[in-house]
């Protein structure tokens, strides 16, 4: 597998493509192409991609930070927990962002029971006694992995689910379907794409007329997952390619789809920095609510108030948004930094503010 | 936003929080920094000086608490006498003696506390370094976890090395495979095995500044600790006013480090060593200092980058050619789920 994979680290081939996209970015203009996964944040940022992208090739995080768009109100629902008493688990990323007046990890710090896990299978591995939450953060990716252990029968009651699943792919539509929209090329989430299926974003091509290429994670899966966008753009055309063929099948993860239908229904859902998205949140179905930490625990979270998303002035919901770039913001470096972030994308190591933030130094 | 009233674990995770700790709580407290311009509180190097009739007494103090106490390569009695020595070391010393205090908690079985003390001993005895005093006490069972040790080292030396003295041109040699302890750690807090074997690389840098020393020119150098690669890095060219540009495919790391990390979703760069330095070195005699350590043991040393101007920064040429600021590591490390 080591091999395989340093395949599609290869330098040379990389700096190949970098030559080949600077050809193709030459004379259009200024092209914002738009990822919505946090693994490709990461893969772009950790391999210094940005640096090899002609000045008008910008590469944009979308909303693909699942613990980012998690609305503050969620966040001080788990907050108010720990601190009650009730052992939360969680995963590393959602420990550190901070609700209306502190994270999970502040929480702990305060004498709150907060434990972090890499997956629900950890949880379920634990056997856990008495009543405990795990803060069920993420997108299509993560929410089978709890919904196949629950439609199975395998999770104790005493552990419940404080769900904040959202779906990436209604949130791409509406980025796309905004006004103001500038973006010009898609790269679609390799890993959700793998339980959606390519098919879940034919709409892109066909209402957008906008090149969408679903990519793997590795420097070389990106870099050609540009390659392709620019190519389309030159050429006019728009189609939906699946790069990431070697994981992501047309129809997808039936099973986990499955699963996901069985568990959950899609209802309206608010995302931090956004707004209310049109059927993009998940929702335990009734038969399901015995699993409700939000009814379970309903007299402990009876009081939490509407949370405090975005601080005055943070123009958070532009930048995810694609609109406006950080440097533009006013709070940007002055009233918002990675070590005292205001608004979600400052958070996460992965949000676009916090990114740009180190990029900084290089001018 | 964030809190201010209560400890976190990111204070004294090693990292932006605990330095911040360091120089806003602490310093500003005490009148006295230094004693007679030796090495002090406002240079927060790896260890404190105190200038003796020509002569440098190096001291340096640290506490060392460990989740599993006894892991694989080492255990928390090596580590503790490991690590003060290094300090002392890195500073260009010759440690000759340690003081040691041990804290246990009330029910802890005397045959851990042996063979904690076995290695403590064995380290030391090696090294030629002298225990001459100490303390022990127990605390009420729950009101400490298991055991702490702090260990104190004291060294002697005519020409000091900082982490301050880097200067343009200058090239950084890493002395071996970094990342092992770290990883060691994190593999056995997840009960995981792993394949090809993780073992902390929790060893004393005597004989490799012996060496540094001998072969001569070195600007700086800093044990690789807490933060890991990006927290020395950083710390050298930030107290030396320098930009230092690395080359990440020339940084040696295991296969199994690198794949293991990678799983957890934990950068490398920032996880510790225990037995691992930094060296500034002058760019003529960078050759010969690689040349010198590999003929004699440390196999993996190497140039990894070079000073590249004024500034303070440390940029990393990634390995598929792409660049990017390389941060000093903040808060817990936490593995990513995206």
């Amino acid at each position: 597998m080591g091999e395989v994979l340093d395949r599609f680290r290869d330098r040379a081939l990389i700096l190949k493509l970098a030559k080949l996209i600077k050809g193709l970015a030459k004379g259009l203009d200024k092209i914002r192409i738009m990822h919505v996964c946090g693994t490709h944040e990461h893969t772009i940022t950790h391999y210094g991609l940005r640096h090899l992208m002609p000045p008008n090739v910008k590469l944009i995080a979308g909303p693909g930070c699942p613990v980012c768009i998690v609305p503050a109100r969620e966040v001080d629902e788990a907050v108010k927990l720990a601190l009650s008493g009730v052992t939360v688990y969680t995963y590393g990323d959602m420990y550190k962002v901070p609700g209306s007046k502190m994270s999970l990890a502040q929480a702990r710090a305060k004498g709150g029971k907060v434990k972090v896990v890499y997956g629900f299978d950890d949880v379920l591995r634990k056997r856990v006694k008495e009543d405990s939450v795990f803060f069920a953060v993420g997108f299509e990716t993560t929410a089978p992995t709890v919904a196949s252990p629950l439609y199975e029968g395998r999770v104790p009651e005493v552990i419940k689910l404080l769900t904040s699943y959202r779906l990436t792919v209604p949130v791409l539509r509406y980025v796309l379907s905004l006004k103001a929209s500038p973006i010009r090329g898609v790269i679609c989430p390799g890993h959700v794409s793998a339980i959606t299926g390519a098919s879940a974003w034919e709409y892109v091509v066909k209402d957008f007329k906008i090149p969408a290429v679903i990519a793997g994670f590795e420097p070389l899966d990106v870099m050609i997952a540009v390659t392709e966008i620019l190519k389309q753009l030159r050429e006019g055309k728009a189609r939906l390619v699946n790069e990431y063929s070697r994981v992501v099948s047309y129809e997808g993860n039936l099973r986990a789809k499955q699963y996901l239908k069985e568990v959950f229904e899609v209802v309206d859902g608010k995302w931090r920095g956004i707004g209310l998205v049109p059927l993009s949140k998940l929702k335990l179905k009734d038969e399901f609510s015995t699993w409700d930490a939000r009814l379970y625990f309903e007299d402990k979270l009876r009081d939490i108030g509407e949370g405090d998303d975005i601080k005055p002035g943070c123009k958070c919901a532009e930048v995810i948004l694609g609109i406006m770039e950080p440097k533009d913001c006013p709070m940007f470096m002055r009233a918002c930094t990675p070590s005292k972030p205001l608004g979600p994308c400052m958070v996460s190591s992965e949000g676009t503010c916090h990114i740009w933030a180190k990029y900084g130094y290089l001018g | 936003m964030v809190s201010e009233e209560v400890v976190t674990l990111a204070h004294g995770s090693g990292g932006v929080e605990t330095l911040r700790l360091v120089e806003e709580l602490i310093a500003p407290r005490f009148k006295y920094k230094d004693y007679k311009g030796g090495i002090g509180l406002r240079e927060l190097d790896d260890g404190a000086t105190i200038p003796l009739n020509g002569f440098n007494l190096v001291i340096s103090t640290d506490s060392y608490t460990v989740e599993p106490i006894f892991f694989p390569g080492g255990d928390i009695g090596k580590l503790a006498v490991t690590g003060s020595i290094n300090d002392v070391v890195v500073m260009g010393a010759k440690p000759i003696v340690i003081l040691d205090s041990i804290v246990v908690e009330e029910g802890f079985p005397l045959s851990y506390l042996r063979r904690i003390l076995d290695s403590m001993a064995e380290v030391a005895n090696r090294e030629g370094v002298a225990l001459v005093g100490g303390d022990f006490k127990v605390m009420p069972r729950g009101k400490v976890d298991r055991i702490i040790i702090s260990t104190t080292c004291v060294g002697l030396v005519k020409r000091l090395i900082t982490d301050a003295g880097l200067k343009v041109g200058d090239k950084l040699v890493i002395s071996g495979t970094i990342a092992e302890h770290g990883a060691a750690i994190l593999a056995a807090q997840m009960g995981m095995e792993v394949k090809g074997g993780l073992l902390s690389d929790c060893a004393p840098l005597t004989k490799l500044m012996e060496i540094a020393l001998e072969v001569g020119g070195v600007t700086a150098a800093k044990d690789l600790t807490r933060g890991g690669l990006a927290s020395a890095l950083n710390e050298m060219a930030r107290k030396s006013g320098v930009t230092v540009r690395i080359k990440e495919e020339l940084i040696p790391i295991r296969n199994a480090v690198r794949r293991y990390s990678e799983m957890l979703g934990v950068d490398p760069l920032i996880l510790a060593s225990e037995g691992r330095a930094l060296l500034g070195v002058e760019a003529k005699k960078a050759e010969e200092l690689v040349r010198e350590l590999r003929m004699r043991g440390f196999k993996d040393a190497t140039v990894i980058g070079e000073v590249v101007g004024k500034g303070g920064k440390v940029l990393l040429e990634t390995s598929v050619g792409g660049l990017r600021p390389l941060e000093p590591p903040s808060g817990e490390i936490v593995p990513r789920i995206c």
